[in-house]
């Protein structure tokens, strides 16, 4: 039975247990829910008209920058046209709300309302508005459970968006730190770099953003140079959350694993 | 004979569903580390007041459910709860003779044998970061909250007409 965890032939016992686990994390996030639409009920009018001014503005400032976007998009096909690599877009998305969080205070997951009769699949990627999230380990038929980043189990691959300096990002089980692995001291990363997703790990799709450096120190007495970040994404806040779909099969890379 | 027997299993699962709900229930992550073991509270409850209908087989079904719902390795709280309940089936006349106290003793040993199984299981997989010690920290708190529970569930069992 426990030897089972390293293979899948568990997991339709797992999947047929959902149906009767669903319910309660259904329930399970009522209350909260409730609480949520009382204290949206309850705002005055003078907030509304404010955080409604708020969002157009931010509108307008996305929008802006879809423009700008949609002319870099073109110009980067033209380009990898011209290297004759083939066009990689991450087409469909799905939007879920997370319904509960792992009650064990040493895992960092939560449960989603998607799951695989929405399409779901393990190994999926999940995002909010800040960036990478976390991946989904677990279906059930109409839950989903998403490993976060910032797991002490998770790893994956990320590169400094500034230079393409390539490094691998695992959790340390703290829901506001993560740490790059074995980063030799002279590797040009410093505090302030964003770290995006590479897809090397055929996991995560490509050039999301991950986290951003917070602290590079250097110990004489250790191999490695000490990198931590902190994830883009709102780790701990989001209640809602994207689940991305690979538009075309996995292509075949070369290397890159976890 | 045979349908006065089996009454009430509704009640029953009835119970274990809201232990379940217990279980996932967001809690801040200070009070998270000593969220109580609903499941195993419920379970040896029922374990020592019906022990000819919940037994063994019932521990390893709730567990089976439990390691589901948190996302567990699949057989980790299935084995620890029906060690639990073996243990608890075995022992069932003392305990319920036992004063008060003594119950809850007793109680917090059962819960922290079963919950010092299922670290086991997770320290075998590699998926512990804890020490044990914190471990035993829910079970000290299902011991406290037992009498509350045992009261609650001995209401039920009267009210429904389990036996």
């Amino acid at each position: 039975m426990l030897l089972d965890q390293r293979s899948d032939h568990v997991q339709p016992l797992r999947f047929a247990i959902g149906y009767l686990t669903a319910p309660v994390h259904y329930l399970a996030h009522v209350p909260s829910a409730m609480g949520q639409w009382a204290s949206s009920q309850a705002v005055s009018r003078a907030d509304l008209q404010s955080e409604n001014n708020h969002l157009e503005r931010q509108i307008m400032i996305l929008q802006q920058r879809v423009q700008r976007l949609a002319v870099l998009e073109a110009e980067n096909v033209r380009l990898r046209e011209l290297l004759n690599s083939s066009a990689e877009l991450d087409a469909r998305v799905l939007a879920a709300e997370i319904i509960g969080i792992e009650p064990d205070p040493s895992r960092q997951e939560f449960v989603i309302n998607k799951g695989g009769h929405a399409g779901v699949y393990r190994g999926q990627a999940v995002l909010d508005a800040g960036g990478l999230l976390g991946q989904v380990v677990d279906i059930g038929p109409l839950t989903a459970r998403v490993l976060l980043i910032t797991d002490a189990s998770h790893a994956l691959s990320v590169q400094v968006n500034r230079n393409g300096v390539r490094a691998i990002l695992a959790g340390i089980g703290q829901p506001d730190r993560v740490r790059l692995l074995f980063v030799p001291d002279t590797a040009d990363i410093i505090e302030g770099d964003l770290l995006v997703s590479t897809g090397l790990d055929q996991r995560f799709p490509r050039g999301y953003p991950v986290a951003e450096v917070i602290r590079v120190a250097h110990d004489p007495g250790a191999p490695f140079a000490i990198v931590e970040a902190r994830p883009t994404a709102n780790i701990d806040r989001a209640s809602h959350v994207l689940l991305v779909e690979r538009a075309a099969p996995r292509r075949e890379r070369e290397g890159g694993a976890q | 004979m045979r349908e006065r027997e089996s009454r009430g299993t509704p009640a029953v699962i009835a119970t274990f569903f809201i232990a379940a709900l217990l279980t996932v229930l967001p809690l801040p992550e200070a009070a998270s580390l000593g969220r109580p073991e609903w499941l195993s509270l419920v379970l040896i409850y029922w374990v020592i007041a019906l022990p000819h209908r919940v037994g063994v087989l019932w521990g390893f079904a709730v567990g089976l459910f439990q390691d589901v719902l948190t996302g567990a390795v699949l057989g980790q709280h299935a084995v620890a709860l029906a060690l639990v309940a073996y243990v608890a089936i075995a022992a069932h006349k003392r305990i319920r003779v036992f004063p008060p106290l003594q119950q809850s003793v007793v109680i917090f040993l059962l819960v922290g044998t079963g919950a010092l199984m299922s670290y086991t299981v997770q320290n075998a997989v590699g998926r512990v970061l804890v020490p044990p010690v914190w471990v035993l920290l829910p079970a000290l708190v299902s011991a406290l909250l037992w009498r509350p529970t045992f009261s609650l569930l001995r209401w039920t069992r009267r009210r429904f007409l389990v036996r």
